[in-house]
């Protein structure tokens, strides 16, 4: 029996009410008016009071990254005889987001927490206060690839959530602060997770990547692509940042080290001393981004970057498909072995 | 033939070149079309004009070749088109079998605005009903037009009243990347209003035009939307005397005051039009009574929020075909 919880409205926003009290709560919202357009919303994150607030309808236009990998992090203040670390906010992270995203969060794991000799501090922080809800995915979104990656379901959360027939259902592992079992009136809850997406990808599993170099598809990308980053801010499995110094204006002698997401598309993500820079064409970069998506990776990690949320294919405002480039490497790959 | 010339023309028809044959103008506010109603601008041209309909420039139709003594029988029938495009609107009209009540006051343009455009600031179309239901039916010469951002597709700058939208931009710095993707575009595509300062972006509020260019670049919504205001020029026009571009008059102004500079232009023009002139285009009475009295009446119980900036004097951009137009004896 899976364990879990039914909620009305009012029982679930006394749960998070009380969750509220140990943990900042994050979900996507809808923001009214924050689209790109004039009158227009964007679903993006943001934290929550009411359960109303949740958007379930519709995949957030940004990942859940944010809440926990900010796009501007303060890593030290310093002056001319000293540095200090910011104080670190003392709650835990809920954050509400879909079974892809989790897998995208295991990836961020294994960059921040494995890549090197020694875990990301500045991560690692604030990681280890990370909770997942999850929000249960009935039929997925239109440029949804999640079952092609292998990351539809998943276990590792605290509960899940979904909303049907007037009531919220979690399956819960982790019962947080005993809440749960407080608020909710205990039920069978088996989580919905994707089965199928109207896309399908197929990720070549043996690139030549010395042919795949001289492919003219990114010759073509390149043509298409503006560099503005747009894939990379959005993608949950992204995790570049880069580094600045700030001089406060008024006095020079303090400041701030911070760091802040970077983009492999965006102008100066591989400027050097000296000036030089690599992958000056933009479909070099979108080589290196798509590769290293569903290859280099993999070969690292034993696992995909990409979790297949799609969300850099809803974002591009050129219309690239993240998606339809990998199936184009995969079926060159089939006509070579014909 | 004996018509009332004067009166013909205030019902929407023309005296036209050929004798004894017109054309009707029908309105369109916003250019904003429903569909069904094409079907009888289709009829009245196939059965009393030529089948054709000339696309005037102020997104009306004008419906050429009609003979003057179908004028009563084809006003009986515009019955849903004014009844569709201006009294559903909040137009008044008491009698709607007799055609068009005025012409003077031409038919409210605009752009498609941010119904599909991405430049667009706001709903074009909205607002151009709007002030059709202000200022119309109204016999004076006044052409008013509605563009969603300073491309100004419409050409709003050839008009008495030109309504350009303006958004002011919201920066969170926290969200910002620093990709320079704003910076750059605004010194390319708008007013260099923006600048890069310790890696994060400054704007020089004097000099932004809320074009909303950087919330358009910005790929982490650093820059998003507040709120909708209006850029008001005024005056433009072509002519046989000096065509000029409209002046700037208010900037960062809220709808309300759009609206209300709209309804008092009418006051002002009534007060001060030359009546011995069989019409006189409100730009020429500007001319003569200057500025700041203009100013003083249409902004006359409007409320201007300290947001909002106003002209100290009309900068005009034109030319004037003959000096002696300007310079008399």
């Amino acid at each position: 029996m899976k364990l879990g919880y039914k909620f009305n409205s009012e029982a679930f926003n006394m749960l998070l009410e009380n969750l509220k009290k140990k943990h900042r709560v994050y979900a996507p919202i809808l923001l009214k008016g924050k689209g790109k357009f004039s009158d227009t919303d964007l679903v993006g994150y943001d934290e929550i009071s009411r359960i109303e607030e949740v958007v379930f309808t519709h995949k957030s236009y940004f990942s859940p990254k944010e809440t926990f990998h900010p796009i501007t992090q303060t890593l030290f203040y310093f002056n001319e005889n000293d540095y200090r670390e910011p104080a670190v906010d003392e709650k835990g992270i809920l954050v509400f987001l879909r079974s892809c995203d989790i897998y995208a969060v295991e990836r961020l794991d294994k960059i921040m927490l494995e890549n090197g000799t020694t875990p990301d501090y500045y991560y690692e922080r604030l990681r280890n206060k990370v909770k997942f809800i999850v929000m249960d995915c009935q039929d997925g979104f239109e440029s949804c690839f999640c079952v092609s990656m292998g990351t539809n379901k998943t276990e590792n959360y605290s509960a899940t959530v979904r909303y049907e027939n007037g009531f919220y259902l979690s399956n819960v592992l982790e019962d947080i602060d005993g809440l749960f079992s407080l608020y909710g009136e205990q039920v069978e809850v088996i989580p919905h997770f994707v089965e199928a997406n109207n896309q399908i990808v197929n990720v070549p599993q043996n690139l030549n990547l010395e042919a795949i170099t001289e492919n003219p598809i990114w010759e073509e990308y390149g043509s298409r692509c503006i560099a503005c980053g747009r894939c990379n801010v959005v993608c949950p499995s992204c995790s570049c940042f880069t580094m600045q110094d700030i001089f406060y204006e008024d006095n020079p002698n303090c400041g701030e080290r911070r760091r802040v997401w970077a983009s492999c598309h965006i102008d100066g993500f591989t400027d050097m001393a000296g000036g030089h820079s690599f992958r000056r064409n933009n479909g070099e970069r979108m080589r290196f981004k798509v590769l290293h998506k569903i290859s280099d990776f993999k070969k690292r990690f034993g696992v995909q970057m990409c979790v297949g949320c799609g969300r850099c294919d809803d974002a591009c405002p050129e219309y690239i498909s993240f998606s339809q480039c990998v199936n184009r490497l995969g079926e060159e790959e089939v006509e070579k072995r014909g | 033939m004996n018509i009332n010339t004067k009166k013909v023309m205030k019902n929407g028809w023309r005296i036209a070149k050929d004798r004894n044959i017109t054309c009707l103008r029908i309105r369109v506010p916003g250019g904003y079309l429903p569909v069904k109603l094409l079907p009888l601008i289709q009829e009245i041209a196939q059965r009393f004009g030529n089948g054709t309909v000339h696309l005037t420039t102020r997104q009306s139709f004008e419906i050429p070749a009609i003979p003057f003594e179908n004028m009563t029988e084809i006003n009986s029938m515009l019955s849903p088109l004014i009844e569709e495009l201006e009294v559903k609107i909040g137009v008044k009209i008491d009698d709607l079998s007799k055609g068009y009540p005025s012409a003077g006051t031409r038919n409210v343009v605009a752009c498609i605005g941010n119904k599909v455009c991405s430049n667009a600031v706001f709903n074009t179309t909205a607002l151009a009903k709007d002030i059709e239901k202000i200022i119309y039916p109204n016999n004076p010469h006044v052409k008013i037009a509605v563009t969603g951002c300073p491309n100004d597709c419409v050409k709003v700058h050839m008009h008495d009243i030109g309504i350009i939208g303006q958004v002011e931009p919201i920066y969170e710095a926290s969200r910002c990347i620093g990709c320079q993707a704003c910076v750059k575009n605004c010194h390319k595509v708008s007013t260099g209003a923006l600048s890069f300062v310790n890696n994060k972006v400054k704007r020089d509020a004097s000099r932004c035009i809320g074009c909303g260019e950087c919330v358009l670049k910005c790929p982490t919504a650093a820059w998003t939307r507040g709120g909708q205001y209006y850029r008001i020029v005024i005056m433009g026009r072509t002519g046989k005397k000096n065509p000029r571009l409209a002046a700037g008059f208010l900037e960062w102004a809220e709808r309300e005051v759009v609206l209300k500079i709209c309804a008092n232009l009418y006051n002002y023009i009534d007060q001060y039009i030359d009546r011995s002139l069989p019409k006189e285009h409100v730009g020429y009475i500007v001319d003569r009574t200057g500025f700041n009295l203009f100013k003083a009446e249409v902004l006359r119980d409007v409320n201007i929020s300290p947001k909002t900036k106003l002209a100290s004097y009309l900068d005009f951009a034109g030319y004037t075909y003959d000096k002696n137009v300007v310079y008399k004896n």
